[in-house]
């Protein structure tokens, strides 16, 4: 059993930290790597990138949006209660060297998975510019946390709520222009990672993204995660979930990602009556 | 005169809930012998002073001695007797293939119908878990060996039920949140019940195997790492698991499924369940498998199960090199699957959203005999033609699956990816590390996977009282 030790709120309660007691993953994980978390006995296996780990205390940290009924179920569990399973790490780590000066690309609960990556680039001794949006202020995350793992950090939101007034790629085009990044580490929803990848393939900077298929087992057995890379079809699980984002068909990755949509929002919709109900 | 009354008992047969009912629902097919039928077809065996049969099984199991003993009424020696070679009866008993191995060597086959070995196995085991006592078998003196067993399919627990009963200390890593492998992820519900698997790692469990769930090995912990916590022999039976595909295009559209991943949806996820399980899976009215062997039928008989008005299997070749038990093809045709032969898929076609909506085929007919002896499907010139469907698995085996052997040191691996292990014992080019099953073969049967689990625990066992 897998006990909630810490538990945090974020985002006006859209986005929910969870520190969860998992001494063996914790021993083992690295930068981008991933977990695969189940609630209870009728859960379902729900993958998630770690946005922290702690050796030392033996646990691992994840930051979920919730936007489902599972993830509605994480929401509900609270300090001391536990995860039913948690597997992991799962998933190759990002391969961190010095290259000179970087830019590290979050948007929304993306911003989670990009903390230990930008934190991790900078010690080993990179120049690290951070990047991070959301919609609107209340929904930022991580502020604090991303400014401490880079060197240089830009806010951005949508509605000019805070920060920039705009989208994080019109704050990275502009650090293209001024200085000579050598990589771009880009994560977030699915739009955003592609028109990033717009970008730094204009201008010819290599950039990774972290893609977040749907998975079932989590070690490459069933192929639910397949995504195609430059023409190839590599599983999401196994080969990433950190890909070349100039290779990565996003269109593809966006409509797979809605597989579900119809029994999602009637697995959705039941707890809620359940919840209200109970 | 008595060898006269024997021949007048025919087989019998085991009653089955009936093909338009079961094809909907998701409970056992075959409903199990009673104790008087089970005695009636025990009575049929002629108990061969050299019998055949025990040389078809894997597992050595001495099938006169067990049949004697239901002929006798003494149901709890006879699992006992069972269990001093098997110690999953209640699986075997259902999705072995008899007829090539016991039933098919039986004597009484040769003129009639064999003995139904399979079904009074399924039986004695079934009765101890109903009615039993409970007894365990007795277990040796403790030798304080350590024995960690990656896996816990059917080869794996075979390992770990041998090996606790000779003394060791065995420890089951299971990568999966829920032990048994294939026995709970691939194999369905309506062919092996879950509890039944269950129950079978439930009685290892009380004889002492620990057993840990959600640690893959090969990244939570190393085989080396297992080494250094002091196991003194590790066995790696973690199955093929990685699913193979058509490579055509269309094949990442949404509805195209590997068998894998739909039948541990609905298997071990219990997607068959959903909402009341969280796990969702696509309900196809038009169903297309692709594949003619077991996994293919049992992907399609859940494609039915879960509601399709029509499943239909694909297949390149002709009914004769369909690779399936011919049981398991009889059961899909009572429910209603249907056999596309000689007929391959080039591509899926999706709809603006990405869901695939049909395909496009071409007609096969054999040729010359390939590699494998079986004729070769050869494309018929002009024969493209297009088929519809709106959901569609494919079946056509599994690989060696990486995650493990890849992050080992010191294990040879062949060509494909499979563990190079010794025949005669499963050992591997890494000290004290035995390999057996799909992962050494590549995908084959539950028993053949048990047999090889039973020939690495002799050796380890040899290795670990001996130390060679």
């Amino acid at each position: 059993m897998f006990e909630i030790l810490r538990r945090q709120e974020m985002a006006n309660g859209t986005v929910v930290m969870n520190e969860i007691s998992a001494p063996k993953i914790a021993a083992k994980a690295k930068p981008g790597q991933f977990v695969i978390l189940k609630a209870n006995e009728t859960g379902e296996r729900i993958p998630l990138t770690m946005a922290n780990t702690d050796p030392k205390r033996g646990t691992i940290t994840i930051i979920y949006q919730v936007v489902g009924k599972s993830t509605s179920l994480f929401k509900s569990l609270k300090v001391g209660e536990t995860f039913q399973d948690v597997i992991g790490p799962l998933g190759q780590p990002t391969h961190l060297e010095k290259l000179g000066k970087v830019a590290c690309v979050g948007g929304g609960t993306g911003v989670a998975v990009l903390h230990p990556i930008t934190k991790g680039l900078k010690e080993v001794g990179n120049h690290v510019y951070a990047i991070i949006g959301s919609r609107t202020k209340d929904l930022l995350i991580m502020e604090d946390e991303m400014k401490a793992a880079s060197h240089d950090l830009k806010v951005c939101t949508d509605d000019g709520s805070y920060g920039h007034h705009g989208f994080v790629t019109d704050v990275l085009k502009e650090l293209l222009e001024k200085e000579d990044i050598k990589l771009v580490v880009g994560i977030g929803p699915v739009p955003m990672m592609k028109f990033l990848c717009k970008l730094t393939k204009e201008y010819g900077v290599k950039t990774l993204v972290s893609l977040n298929a749907i998975m079932v087992d989590g070690t490459g057995m069933c192929g639910c995660c397949r995504v195609t890379i430059g023409g190839e079809t590599k599983f999401a699980c196994v080969d990433g979930p950190e890909f070349d984002g100039h290779s990565v068909d996003f269109e593809e990755l966006a409509q797979r990602l809605e597989s579900y949509k119809e029994e999602e929002k009637r697995a959705l919709e039941n707890y809620m009556n359940e919840c209200n109900a109970g | 005169m008595a060898e006269k009354s024997k021949d007048k008992v025919p087989r019998q047969k085991m009653p089955e809930q009936k093909p338009e009912v079961r094809r909907r629902n998701f409970e056992e097919v075959p409903l199990g012998f009673s104790e008087e039928m089970a005695v009636l077809e025990a009575s049929r065996c002629i108990q061969c002073k050299k019998p055949t049969c025990v040389e078809g099984c894997p597992v050595s199991v001495d099938i006169p001695g067990f049949i004697r003993l239901i002929k006798e009424g003494e149901f709890t020696k006879s699992i006992r007797h069972i269990w001093e070679k098997n110690s999953l009866p209640a699986v075997c008993g259902r999705v072995c293939p008899q007829e090539i191995q016991c039933e098919g060597n039986c004597i009484l086959g040769k003129k009639g119908q064999p003995v139904a070995i399979g079904s009074l196995e399924r039986f004695v085991a079934d009765r101890e878990r109903n009615h039993g006592t409970g007894e365990l078998p007795p277990r040796a003196a403790p030798t304080g060996k350590r024995v960690a067993v990656v896996g816990s399919g059917p080869s794996g627990l075979t390992v770990a039920g041998d090996l606790i009963l000779k003394g060791h200390d065995v420890t089951i890593f299971e990568a999966f949140h829920k032990p048994g492998g294939v026995l709970v992820y691939g194999i369905p519900e309506f062919r092996l019940p879950k509890e039944i698997v269950y129950s079978e790692v439930n009685f290892l469990e009380r004889q002492g195997v620990k057993l840990e769930c959600n640690v893959v090995v090969g990244r939570t912990v190393s085989a080396d790492e297992l080494f250094e916590e002091g196991y003194d022999a590790v066995y790696i039976g973690v199955g093929a698991g990685l699913p193979s595909f058509l490579k055509i295009p269309g094949e990442n559209l949404i509805g195209v499924y590997s068998a894998n991943e739909y039948l541990t949806r609905a298997n071990l996820m219990k997607a068959y369940l959903f909402p009341e399980y969280d796990t969702p899976i696509a309900i196809g009215k038009d169903v297309a498998v692709f594949g003619a062997g077991n996994v293919a039928m049992d992907a399609a008989r859940t494609a039915m199960r879960l509601g399709a008005d029509r499943v239909r299997i694909v297949y390149r070749r002709s009914r004769d090199e369909m690779p399936a038990r011919s049981e398991e093809i009889h059961h899909a045709e009572e429910e209603g699957i249907e056999f596309h032969l000689l007929t391959a898929p080039t591509r899926f076609l999706g709809d603006d959203s990405g869901r695939v909506v049909g395909m496009e085929c071409l007609e096969m007919e054999l040729g010359e005999p390939d590699a494998s002896g079986r004729r070769r499907p050869v494309a018929k010139e002009g024969s493209k033609f297009k088929m519809d469907c709106d959901l569609a698995v494919i079946a056509v085996g599994a690989g060696a699956n990486p995650l493990m052997t890849r992050n080992t040191e010191g294990l040879e691996l062949n060509k494909w990816g499979y563990i190079v292990a010794d025949p005669e014992t499963g050992k591997t080019t890494k000290p004290a590390v035995w390999a057996g099953g799909d992962i050494v073969t590549g995908q084959a049967t539950v028993i053949l996977a048990m047999g090889a689990g039973r020939m690495a625990s002799d050796s380890i066992h040899q290795y670990l009282t001996w130390g060679w």
